[in-house]
């Protein structure tokens, strides 16, 4: 294995570790809120103790979301030294308000996990929702430094040296909205299916359970919004990637050659040596409309583009795929129990439902890994969209497997605790 | 004026890490020497006292490395590069000390489990702070071997000697000097409360004699320490001052005067952090041997490494908004969580 491969595992598996507590970090808070707010406007004691119940997640998972969350700050440095020497003045502006963010939902979190009985209760209340906002923020401005490497902008590259420094500029960087915005509705729609899905086989269990049917209710609602919310965002998104970076759109839906004229694929096996997509089913003029909002138009292939700048074309389209057909899943689910939830009072008691709900648990966060490994799969080779190729970012120092076996293997413990803390919680619940 | 304004927002985050998240670090260090009697209600008090607190005070840490890698870029990419084994090492530690804590306290079956989260908790609460402080005497030492070939003489040398673990003890044991004397004022009983004043008093004694060390450490490792405070009045200032308050903190003690000895103990600490910085202004990271083939290095300060005033003036304008919103926060939540029982 190569320095750099170990260094880029180690970055993946720790951002792949981190995005989980961040997503649950930042909606699930807003899970907590509400049922809270539930309590104090009804007085039923079952929420008050859904409240408890959650917050004891959250405290769980923003604990391990803190502390993974400090290793990327200082991996970023430890893995790609290059790179934070160039970029560092360039993309570190929102790195410095998440700092505030953090901190602010750091204190906030501490009120409300320990503030019970001892602050007024509607102050109690909103530091529970303080802790949402500040984490929603939180995300948003880590994405915009992330998306600064996908659309890098607000400096000039003059043999090897970054002029004119813009940090404003880097961190309303063309892509920041739009990726901030998908990422920070696929944590609702990923916690909202999640916690459903967790509290559906509550219900599978002991179908009378207010404190499931509660639970339940709020949860897939929220991600049910959310998912439904998310194609239609994915939509204006991919349009941005056509624009900002043809390759990893060429990547994603494995597009060998420039057609016009371009017919989606759906599914399918990029063949890299033969360069052409296999098994795939293609819908005519669609990518043209899904790229550019025009079913007649050119879209770029990777025949565009140097065989040396193309990404890992596979990985990149597969991801995709399962992105996209989780997403789209979520979405149909939501739609369908938003209907029902409108239509009917008993939708809950249907066990087929529930068993579906059950089945979705852990879709979301699927789909979460699969999207971020298209921004950053998609994105290589390059660490700056560009301008420097993550072969030379890479750490000087040799035996980088080391380090990266290390933290693999402590991320594995946390997973396998994390889950069953998790069970052990919910065996415990009544 | 912008990179000593930055230079400011740095010393200050290290200085708050050290006095808060330090003693959290030392709450976890004193738990490793619990009494036979006490040795529940010791834990209890530790894990009532970090609970709502220790992840507010963590993201001190977190500031401080942004405000290293936004305001001082060249400086972050040497110490990460140089340091990489000390901190990836420290990193663990402060994994392992955050999830054993957060995991024992919400783990809601209590069985065997608990032992082990307890052992880690503890073992990473020794881990964190001996790196943290190895890497900071490491930075101040700026040992580098000249024409520096093999791993070892490139990315261990610089850290692993005699002055930089005499530091990092140095920093294990003011760090739970600072605990013992902050858990007083939460000590529900008396009994606990002598215990505490006990483990203060022996720490206080192992902390003069650390520190005795490090500079014995720095004169075995070709450091003129001793040198450097005798010749700079403001450092040596430092250091007299933190010796001269142990007077007045014994008596608070003797009263059991809470308020003062918080309060005189955060002096020493910071007395002794301002020395350190005094001393090692305006470098960032030292490097002390000079000679060629060495990676291109040189003694960096917050000159020469620090980014252009286009960076540093935003980044100083998000700090101090930042500062506006978190102090009052911060308050708020140590009027809540820290007042005198």
């Amino acid at each position: 294995m190569t320095d750099l491969f170990a260094a880029r595992s180690q970055m993946a598996i720790s951002l792949g570790f981190h995005i989980v507590f961040a997503a649950v970090g930042t909606a699930m808070p807003f899970l907590m809120a509400m049922s809270h707010w539930k309590w104090l406007r009804t007085g039923d004691e079952v929420y008050l103790r859904l409240t408890k119940a959650w917050s004891k997640g959250v405290a769980i998972f923003f604990a391990t979301g803190a502390v993974s969350g400090t290793v990327l700050s200082f991996e970023l440095g430890l893995l790609w030294p290059e790179f934070m020497k160039h970029a560092g003045p360039i993309f570190g502006m929102p790195f410095s308000w998440e700092g505030s963010a953090f901190f602010l939902e750091a204190i906030a979190l501490g009120i409300f996990l320990y503030g019970w009985d001892r602050i007024p209760r509607w102050v109690h209340w909103w530091s529970g929702i303080a802790v949402g906002l500040t984490g929603v923020l939180s995300g948003l401005f880590v994405i915009c430094a992330n998306a600064w490497m996908n659309a890098p902008q607000g400096f000039r590259w003059v043999e090897g040296e970054a002029m004119d420094i813009d940090p404003w500029a880097a961190m309303f960087n063309k892509a920041a909205l739009h990726q901030g915005v998908h990422m920070t509705i696929a944590a609702f729609a990923a916690v909202g299916f999640a916690v459903a899905g967790v509290h559906a086989l509550g219900l599978l269990k002991n179908s009378k359970s207010r404190f499931h049917q509660y639970a339940f209710r709020i949860a897939l609602t929220m991600g049910a919004v959310a998912a439904l919310i998310q194609p239609f965002h994915g939509d204006r998104l991919a349009k941005q990637v056509a624009q900002l970076q043809p390759a990893k759109l060429a990547a994603m839906e494995g597009l060998f050659t420039t057609v016009k004229p371009a017919p989606l694929a759906i599914g399918g096996w990029p063949n890299e040596a033969e360069k052409t997509l296999d098994y795939a089913l293609h819908i005519p003029r669609l990518l043209s409309f899904f790229a550019h909002g025009d079913f007649e138009s050119e879209v770029i292939g990777l025949d565009q583009f140097p065989l040396e700048n193309w990404p890992p074309v596979a990985v990149t389209h597969v991801a995709f795929q399962i992105m996209v057909s989780l997403g789209s899943t979520m979405a149909l689910i939501g739609a369908l129990f938003l209907w029902a939830r409108f239509r009917s009072k008993n939708w809950f008691q249907d066990r087929r439902w529930l068993r579906a709900i059950v089945f979705c648990t852990p879709l979301g966060f699927i789909a979460i890994e699969a999207g971020w490994t298209v921004t950053e799969v998609g994105r290589q080779p390059w660490i700056i969209y560009g301008v420097m190729k993550t072969k030379d970012a890479v750490s000087p120092m040799p035996g980088l497997i080391v380090p990266m076996l290390l933290f693999t293997g402590v991320y594995l413990l946390l997973a396998v605790v994390v889950t069953a803390l998790m069970v052990r919680q919910f065996q415990n619940v009544d | 004026m912008w990179i000593e304004i930055t230079t400011f927002f740095l010393t200050v985050s290290v200085l708050l890490y050290s006095l808060f998240a330090g003693a959290d670090f030392g709450g976890g260090i004193l738990e490793f020497f619990r009494g036979r009697q006490l040795r529940t209600e010791q834990r209890e008090l530790i894990s009532h006292a970090l609970s709502p607190v220790w992840e507010a005070n963590h993201v001190w840490l977190i500031l401080a490395i942004v405000i290293l890698f936004v305001g001082f870029p060249k400086a972050y990419a040497v110490i990460s590069t140089v340091f990489h084994i000390p901190l990836t090492l420290m990193l663990i530690g402060i994994i392992l000390r955050g999830c054993a804590f957060t995991y024992r306290h919400y783990d809601a079956v209590k069985d065997r489990s608990h032992v082990y989260y307890s052992r880690i908790f503890v073992a990473s609460s020794f881990l964190t702070p001996l790196m943290l402080g190895t890497i900071a005497g490491a930075i101040f030492l700026g040992r580098r071997v000249p024409n520096a070939q093999t791993f070892a003489e490139i990315f261990v040398a610089p850290w692993l000697n005699l002055f930089s673990f005499s530091v990092g003890t140095f920093t294990c044991i003011l760090f739970s000097f600072l605990a013992a004397i902050y858990l007083l004022g939460e000590a529900p009983n008396e009994n606990l409360r002598a215990l505490l004043v006990t483990r203060a008093k022996t720490l206080n004694g192992l902390a003069v004699l650390s520190g005795l060390s490090v500079f014995l450490a720095a004169e075995w490792d070709g450091l003129p320490l001793l040198h450097f405070f005798l010749g700079d009045p403001w450092a040596l200032g430092c250091v007299v001052m933190a010796t001269l308050l142990l007077a007045p903190l014994w008596l608070s003690l003797k009263f059991r005067s809470v308020i003062w000895s918080r309060f005189l103990v955060a002096a020493q600490v910071t007395f002794i952090l301002m020395g350190w910085f005094r001393l090692q202004f305006p470098a960032l990271v030292v490097t002390r041997i000079v000679s060629s083939g060495l990676m291109g290095m040189e003694t960096l300060n917050i000159y020469n490494s620090a980014a252009p005033e286009a960076t540093l003036r935003p980044l100083v304008g998000a700090l101090i908004v930042g500062s506006v919103l978190i102090f009052p926060a911060l308050i708020y939540l140590l009027k809540i969580f820290k007042s005198v029982r």
